[in-house]
């Protein structure tokens, strides 16, 4: 699956966006974050703060309870800051 | 009769006034219009420019999603919601908010709740860029602006 970085994610991490495959064993969005963060020194900078962090799947906002499941782009950013 | 609405997420800088005109043109039937246009402080000089980066897409999607449930709550004629991203200077407009109704409490509240809820759920984010050289943040955000977003809720 495509993984999407903004704001302080993306530079923190390097990149705006990637392809991953995590393991069968990573089932929800919170656990792909803390799979994430084992991922390096950047990963590690940017998924420090995971309970604050928000997620969308498919373009739309999910919690981290969220299942994955087929998910074809699933995005991590810190909240909003727009208008 | 459904709202005409109209979402746009642009470089450009936009004509609040037009846009709010296109909206009731050759309409008779429309009593109020609530324009509301977010500019850019320059925080005392501090600040030289606000760089926002969206998420291509998805700020389009929730922009509207939110303009329908604005749509669905209140009897209104239309609504016109434009983000800005990019490099945005002082004094220059960031977002615009227009709301049409045939009367005002309806236009008012519609166009509350649209920013309210544009701040918390688009996918937008500033940063600002000193006037000083000095250093570059990415601007946090504020419990206020999720306390006015979740009062609609109750």
């Amino acid at each position: 699956m495509r993984a999407l970085y903004f704001a302080w994610v993306r530079e923190r991490i390097g990149k705006a966006d990637e392809e991953i495959a995590p393991p069968e064993t990573i089932k929800t969005v919170g656990e792909l974050m803390g799979w994430l963060h084992g991922q390096g020194e950047n990963y590690a900078a940017a998924f420090a703060h995971i309970k604050s962090m928000r997620a969308a799947i498919d373009r739309t906002h999910v919690k981290h309870d969220a299942l994955i499941g087929e998910a074809r782009e699933i995005a991590f950013f810190p909240p909003m800051t727009g208008g | 009769m459904s709202a005409r609405i109209v979402v746009r997420v642009q470089k450009e800088v936009f004509d609040a006034a037009a846009e709010a005109a296109a909206l009731t043109q050759g309409r008779s039937d429309i009593g109020a219009v609530v324009t509301f246009t977010g500019l850019c402080r320059d925080e005392g000089g501090a600040l030289a420019a606000l760089e926002i980066e969206h998420y291509p897409g998805m700020a389009e999607d929730e922009i509207n999603r939110v303009a329908q449930e604005a749509a669905s709550r209140w009897p209104l004629e239309g609504i016109v919601a434009i983000h800005r991203y990019g490099l945005i200077r002082p004094g220059e407009p960031i977002v615009l908010a227009v709301t049409a109704s045939t009367h005002r409490t309806e236009a008012f509240a519609a166009a509350t709740f649209l920013m309210d809820y544009l701040k918390t759920e688009a996918p937008f984010w500033k940063k600002q860029h000193l006037a000083d050289q000095t250093s570059d943040d990415w601007v946090e955000a504020k419990a206020q602006d999720f306390a006015a977003a979740d009062k609609w809720r109750a």
